[in-house]
């Protein structure tokens, strides 16, 4: 093995890569962090990569993380060897059928990519809460530290499972571990072979499930029996770990690598021992190197194995000299008299000769950064003569006192690393200027060198558009572990120059280092550029700089805003990793790699760029003076909210980690309107509006994503103080007659998409390039919109009441409630969710499934959710992704409780208060209720407060609280077609089962986008996304045509883009429905392989080929005797293929399998026939009973 | 006794003159063989555009690309194919398979955008058996700082290094659009090509007047379109040499007939196949034959080239402008 072959992978392909060999079915659900183990099965199936056994494992993605175990269960019973991957909430979701592998010793291996449980927020990031949530199922839980780890213990979870028939959690830390890229040594077919047990699969394969062998398992049984069979199952566990240590001295034989379930490292006669599990090891490690090296008696104990847990071992392994330990939980149990793995550590080590102290800590939740730095405090603390149980490390607990001193950050807070000469390195991009992509080819080209090793971790920020990705690279000529950020980089580069104002990026810039700049500007230019803070922080730190344009570069060669191979080229050349020659060799193999099956036109300007980049890069002189410095901008402006100054303010400054436990609300509640202080200028053009052309249609407001294109109306006497040239028309409308009108961007929330332009209809007749709006590059007008903005913005907004007609143009008046979210650039989902707010956005209540609306929606630092100048607005939350239906009928269910007890509150008072009038018309609701109606009511509720103020009664003081319930509240339920059709399907089926008036929202992209397209039920036939490589082969479930089955439901299908009126229309009829509504809204995303801009007009094809018809249900029309189903536009007038054509997600099957292409047009465009053949069908219904009933009534008087 | 009515064109022996033109006809392997069945002589297969290949690769890679690595929660989002049928793949699996399929001849044609492309496709289709190549040269010119001169220099230089790169014969698709179609096309034989396609036919913009939009489409040809192509048929046969095929205008068999007289060895037929269904073939094959046989020809052969510039009564014709002829037509009208 010392010749082992070796490659560059994160933590995930590591165990991945394992996992399939040793598979014959995977059953699959996505779930961040783990989502790319199984995409890399389904990837690797799809291009028929053999398994151990020499056939290609059975992919199949499931519908949930439940189902996911349940079918692993099937097949286990059957008798093959399974595998599915989770982390988090879909570990917790898997727990029940967990506890019956393990109950009936099925050997399995599930790698986990460890994350944090949601509790009063989701996080995406690592923590060991959900392994620790299945500590309880009879699992064993094995952890790995690093990718190496994730790879070597994936074989050794293997080896043992298949020996002791212990199922196997075999986990390491989500992100931190599962994404890192490291250069490993890999575990070829021969090594498997050699290592595992094929007797023990022969074995396992005989106890399958069969009516050749027929026995039955999954009995239920009684008092008498069921505790003594549970009992049975010790010897397998008393096995096991004996199993797991056999394993790791086989598998030392075999490779050379040395694993133990419980590992010692430190000074022989240590003292103070830290315990720990996880990356977290590696900290502790670097730590304990240093310390020891400095003279102290310390030490690092390395839990591997953590169940079953044996605490002899643990204790064997511990020197005789151990007085106090540590032990550091990556979790948080609230209640518990310390974290698992401390009570564990405790109970081990209690009958010891010299039983050491031991004290427990937090540390690393929500992949919270842990340096050897923090881990020397935590020595530290053992150190004194009364250590703290309970601590924290990493944080600031100003509340509970809890948590250790921080390293001073601004020194070098790391430890250095175990090998000499670790260049390092820290990379600013976005991620749509491929900056990580070119970090992970630097990475891999730099890691074929074999005296060479590599890691690489990425941190990208939470928005979908003009997110920052921070990539940290180290290199070394030693094999070292370093899983925490880079602290003192030789080399930092800010592909994005705009960056250098709002963010520290030099904050870790190394003494000395070399900064690389992106800058648009000429050499000579670039230092006059930079603010004083940057200036300052170069000449302290005797920085050199270089710098290149590299889009003028990227546009030249042609390969738009992609300035990654450009970037790439300097870093070599400054670096000096490589010769030039043989570093631009290599990034042109490289690109020859990743795009040369793509066409050679990519490679070759591809190429064409790497040649010319060389020629641009200019080191650029400092100078002596400084007489032009201007500092930066305040994160947020003055005038905001006091909680933004102290906290949001600190988060988008990147310093969210100094904020002390005190800065947050305990429960996860979070002021809305916070969006609106992040100005991220992020667009490189932006709409201007010309006055003069506009026909004052709206439909760029309606259309915007991001509510940063709005329309106003105001009195012309507002003109008076506006800014010089500040635009306006008069109004063309019958309402608001007299008044001027604007159409204003807010240049800095403006993602620069350009769909409102594309939606204007309005050209001018002598120039019809030019239309109302026109994007128009943003650097020479900003200043210009910004003070427009900022005028407009304090313009009033219009009264709802004053709105003559609540259709496209006139609901465009209407302040947005959602306001410039992090969704991408185009996002076909936001425009629905925006005009939601503004015409039911003051009484509003959003339950929200996870997923992309959950992140856009509810992502920190910024959120869009804001209010109207009354202080109302929409009151958002988030629960889980597969029980958002049932979360939002209970919120129905607490309106409607609230509800109640006001009137009976008001029924009882309104004698005493002499207000029985006024009741009255508080509690009887009329079934058609417009703005005129709810200003009047809120009216009345003010009426009413007035008059309980004056009454002592306790029933009053009730009252007055619940007062805002006598104006009905509008519920809905929001989120993607993963949770609608999928994993939260179970529970809106039975949510539109009940009469409750709950409106459904669905955002149908028609695949998980929000972790990267993965397919589910809502793709159609034909569509290309990951688990249907090669097309999906079933069409779209009709999930409108199931929900009209009940008979009550409101169902309409709306596609905005194609027919904007149409969505308003059905938006107001959903929620004038007493009962259930379920809306369907054709989403397009970034998932569907096209530029968004021309994301209304592939509605518009969608909708006139008839794969998306646009219709109503309205059970109020079935009880008419009129039918209840009207079909809007049944499409029809063009091939579904026009329309398929236009989108990568169906031309990618015609680019891979031409034939299969045309009979998936085939099959799409006959799916959509008979579809709205059945549509048609039903449009013709007229129920017996409510035709009699009709007829019988009085006709109406004329 | 039978008429013969075979010809020859770039050194291919043809049963008879009627080819299937570039069409949808022969966009799957069922509907060429359809046309061979129905008895077509040859087929030609649509134009390999080199530059909307690359368009659509440029297109495909950035929908794909220009998402991903840029959130946490998604490396991509579109799964990433083992193999793509990308760049003139799958064109030449069709050329390939077409080949295959039918035992009449197959052309195939190339609009090529880079010097490399025009070579490196041109011997890829042949290797992928194509009987013949088209050259299909025609772009629209649009930068008022390139020459007619330079043009067309790049044009003689595009059909010399294809036609030195392969072996199977290449014919130059021409447009009408050139001021001395007899002059290049005489540089164009003397750089190796065997024969001309008389005339390409383009997308042409329309206006939508209500929306202020600009469309291009590509109707099917009408007989109207013919006489164009006879007088330069009639010249460029008479004058250049080579072999020609007339496209666009041949809807019946009197159209075929002035054709092959103005010079025309085969005469590629589309809209007239969309419009009556490929029975048409064997329609005009007969018709043809009957034609021949009461018009006192003994074959094809005799008649191909009868009026062309070198051979009819009054050559002269094919030159006049219109006026010319009007003031003509005009006399003629007062001599009644």
């Amino acid at each position: 093995m010392a010749n082992a072959r070796t490659v560059t992978v994160d933590g995930n392909e590591a165990a991945a890569s394992i996992a399939y060999r040793l598979s014959e079915v995977a059953a699959i659900y996505p779930i961040t962090p783990s989502s790319p183990m199984g995409e890399l099965c389904d990837e690797w199936a799809a291009h028929e990569r053999r398994n151990l056994f020499g056939t290609v494992p059975s992919i199949v993605e499931m519908q949930s993380e439940g189902g996911a175990a349940g079918a692993v269960h099937g097949a286990l019973q059957a008798g093959s060897l399974a595998v599915t991957f989770t982390a988090s909430q879909g570990l917790l979701l898997m727990i029940p059928t967990m506890y019956k592998l393990a109950g009936e010793l099925l050997p399995f291996v599930m790698p986990v990519a460890a994350r944090t449980v949601a509790s009063h927020a989701l996080s995406i990031f690592g923590g060991h809460s959900d392994v620790m949530a299945c500590r309880q199922t009879g699992f064993a839980l094995l952890c790995a530290a690093t990718v190496q780890e994730a790879h070597d213990l994936a074989c050794i979870a293997h080896m043992a499972t298949l020996r002791s028939r212990v199922p196997f959690v075999h986990f390491f830390d989500g992100f931190r571990t599962s994404h890192e890229l490291q250069k490993i040594r890999v575990l070829a077919d021969d090594d498997l072979l050699a290592l595992i047990d094929r007797d023990a699969i022969a074995a396992h394969r005989a106890r399958a499930l069969t009516p050749d062998r027929p026995v039955l398992r999954g009995s239920a049984q009684n008092p008498d029996v069921f505790f003594q069979a549970r009992e049975a199952c010790n010897p397998f566990y008393g096995r096991c770990t004996d199993e797991v240590a056999v394993a790791m001295d086989r598998f030392f034989e075999h490779t050379g690598r040395r694993y133990h379930p419980f590992e010692y490292d430190g000074h022989p006669q240590a003292e103070r021992i830290v315990v720990v599990m996880g990356s977290g090891a590696e900290a502790v490690r670097a730590a304990v190197r240093h310390l020891v090296a400095e003279g102290e008696r310390v030490g690092l104990l390395q839990v591997r194995l953590y169940r079953p847990f044996d605490g002899e071992r643990l204790a064997a392994a511990l020197p005789d000299t151990a007085r106090r330990l540590a032990v550091l939980d990556r979790t948080k149990e609230p209640g518990a008299p310390a974290e698992p793995l401390c009570l564990d550590v405790q109970m081990a080590t209690r009958g010891l000769a010299q039983p050491p102290l031991v004290v427990g800590g937090r540390f690393g939740l929500s992949g919270k950064e842990f340096t050897p730095a923090m881990a020397a405090t935590v020595f530290a603390e053992l150190e004194r003569d009364a250590p703290r149980h309970g601590f924290t490390v990493g944080i600031v607990d100003d509340i509970g006192h809890h948590s250790l001193p921080l390293p001073d950050r601004e020194l070098p807070r790391d430890l250095p690393t175990p090998a000499s000469a670790t260049t390092e390195a820290v990379f600013f991009g976005l991620g749509s200027d491929g900056t990580v992509g070119a970090n992970k080819s630097t990475i891999k080209i730099l890691g074929e060198s074999a005296d060479r090793h590599v890691q690489g971790f990425f941190v990208y920020d939470s928005k979908k558009s003009g997110a920052m990705t921070v990539s940290h690279l180290r290199f070394a000529k030693e094999p070292f572990e370093a899983p925490w950020l880079v602290g003192r980089a030789g080399f930092v580069a800010c592909h994005q120059f705009q960056f250098l104002e709002r963010h520290d990026v030099l904050a870790h810039a190394a003494d000395g280092a070399t900064l690389l700049l992106n800058a648009p500007f000429p050499p000579e230019e670039v230092w006059h550029r930079l603010p004083s803070e940057v200036r300052q922080r170069i000449r302290a730190r005797r920085l050199t700089v270089h710098a290149i344009d590299a889009g003028a570069v990227a546009r030249e060669a042609g390969i738009g805003g992609r300035i990654n191979t450009i970037m790439q080229v300097c870093f070599f050349e400054l670096s000096g990793l490589l010769a030039r020659d043989r570093a631009i060799e290599a990034i042109k193999q490289s690109i020859r790699k990743t795009y040369g099956r793509k066409g050679d036109e990519i490679v070759r300007r591809n190429h064409a760029a790497v040649d010319a980049a060389l020629a641009h890069l200019h080191s650029i002189a400092i100078p002596a003076d400084d007489g032009d410095a201007r500092p930066k901008p305040p994160t947020v402006p003055p005038e905001a909210p006091e909680f933004v100054q102290r906290v949001t303010a600190a988060m988008l400054a990147g310093k969210g980690d100094l904020l002390p436990c005190s800065a947050f609300p305990p429960d996860g509640t979070w002021p809305t309107g916070t969006s609106r202080w992040e100005k991220r200028a992020i667009a490189t053009a932006v709409p201007i509006w010309d006055a003069d052309i506009c026909i004052q249609c709206n439909k760029c407001a309606l259309m915007c994503p991001h509510a940063a294109i709005r329309a106003k109306v105001f009195e012309p006497a507002a003109l008076d103080s506006a800014p010089d040239g500040f635009p306006s028309a008069p109004w063309r409308g019958k309402d608001f007659a007299g008044q001027s009108y604007t159409i204003q961007v807010a240049p800095d929330d403006c993602t620069g998409c350009g769909l409102c332009v594309q939606v204007c209809p309005a050209k001018d007749k002598g120039n019809p390039r030019h239309k109302a709006i026109d994007m128009q590059p943003v650097l020479p007008v900003q200043a210009r919109e910004r003070e427009r903005f900022a005028f407009f913005a304090k313009l009033p907004e219009a009264d709802p009441c004053d709105v003559g007609k609540l259709d496209v143009r006139g609901s465009q008046l209407l302040q947005p409630l959602f306001e410039f979210s992090g969704a991408c650039a185009g996002c076909g989902e936001t425009p629905y969710i925006k005009l939601l707010t503004q015409l039911f956005g003051d009484r509003l209540l959003i339950a929200n499934a996870t997923g992309c609306s959950s992140i856009y929606g509810g992502n920190l630092p910024t959120t869009p959710y804001t209010t109207n100048a009354a202080g109302r607005g929409p009151a958002w939350a988030n629960s889980l992704f597969e029980d958002n239906a049932e979360y939002g009928l209970g919120m129905r269910l607490a309106v409607d409780a609230l509800g109640n007890r006001a009137r009976q509150l008001l029924v009882d008072l309104a004698p005493e208060l002499e207000s029985v009038e006024l009741a009255a018309g508080l509690v009887n609701w009329p079934s058609r209720r417009d703005a005129h109606w709810f200003a009047r009511q809120r009216t009345r509720v003010d009426e009413l407060r007035r008059r309980l103020r004056q009454s002592a009664a306790p029933a009053a003081r009730e009252l007055d609280q619940l007062a805002d319930y006598l104006v009905p509240k509008s519920v809905w339920l929001v989120g993607g077609d993963g949770w609608a059709f999928d994993i939260g399907y179970g529970g809106l089926d039975h949510v539109l089962a009940s009469p409750r008036d709950v409106n459904v929202l669905v955002l149908d992209t028609e695949v998980y986008s929000n972790t990267g397209g993965q397919a589910s039920k809502a793709t159609p036939l034909g569509a290309v996304a990951k688990f249907a490589a090669r097309g999906k082969s079933v069409d779209k479930k009709d999930l409108g045509l199931m929900a009209m089955h009940y008979g009550h439901v409101f169902v309409a299908s709306v596609a905005i883009g194609a027919q904007d009126a149409h969505t308003v229309r059905v938006l107001r009829a959903a929620e004038a429905h007493p009962g259930p509504s379920l809306v369907i809204a054709y989403s397009p995303c970034i998932a569907h392989g096209y530029d968004l801009v021309f994301g209304a007009d592939q509605q518009q094809r969608a909708v006139q080929s008839g794969v998306w018809p646009l219709f109503r249900y309205d059970p109020a029309a079935g009880e008419r005797g009129e039918p209840p189903l009207v079909v809007d536009v049944p499409g029809g007038r063009l091939p579904v293929a026009d329309y398929m054509r236009n989108e990568a997600r169906f031309r990618m099957v015609e680019k891979i399998d031409p034939e299969g292409f045309r009979r998936y047009a085939r099959g799409a465009q006959q799916a959509a026939e008979r579809r709205m053949a059945v549509y048609r069908h039903i449009a013709q219904l007229r129920f017996p009973d409510a035709v009699a009933a009709a007829e019988a009534r009085p006709e109406p008087h004329r | 006794m039978s008429m013969d009515l075979s010809t020859t064109y770039l050194g291919i022996e043809l049963p008879h003159p009627f080819v299937a033109g570039a069409s949808p006809l022969s966009d799957t392997l069922d509907g060429a063989r359809a046309l061979a069945d129905a008895g077509i002589a040859m087929i030609v297969l649509r134009s390999l555009f080199e530059e909307q290949l690359d368009q659509e690769a440029l297109a495909h890679h950035d929908a794909t690309l220009a998402h991903t690595e840029s959130h946490g929660e998604a490396r991509s989002y579109l799964p990433e194919p083992a193999e793509f049928v990308f760049g003139p793949d799958e064109y030449l699996g069709h050329l390939a398979a077409v080949r295959q399929a039918v035992s009449v001849p197959v052309v195939a044609s190339l609009n090529g955008h880079t010097q490399g492309g025009w070579t490196g496709f041109a011997r890829r289709i042949a290797d992928a058996g194509a009987d013949a190549l088209e050259l299909n040269l025609f772009d629209v010119v649009t930068d008022p700082h390139r020459s007619s001169a330079d043009i067309e220099h790049e044009l003689v230089e595009i059909t010399a290094s294809v036609c030195s790169a392969i072996r199977v014969p290449v014919a130059v698709k021409l447009s009408p659009f050139y001021t001395s179609l007899p002059h290049l096309a005489n540089r164009l034989r003397v750089a190796g090509a065997r024969g001309f396609v008389l005339f390409n036919r383009y997308f042409e913009p329309d206006i939508e007047t209500d929306l202020l939009e600009v469309h291009t489409q590509l109707q099917l040809s009408t007989p109207r379109e013919l006489q164009l192509r006879l007088r330069w048929l009639a010249i460029l046969s008479g004058t250049v040499g080579g072999d020609f095929v007339v496209t666009g205008g041949v809807h019946d068999v009197e159209d075929a007939v002035k054709a092959i007289m103005c010079g025309a060895h085969t005469v590629q037929i589309v809209a007239t196949l969309l419009r009556h269904g490929l029975g048409r073939i064997e329609e005009l094959r007969q018709g043809l034959a009957d034609w021949l046989r009461e018009h006192d020809y003994a074959s094809l052969r005799q008649m191909r080239g009868s009026m062309d510039s070198s051979r009819a009564p009054d050559p002269r014709a094919y030159e006049r402008a219109n006026y010319l002829r009007a003031l003509q037509t005009h006399r003629g009208f007062g001599d009644a």
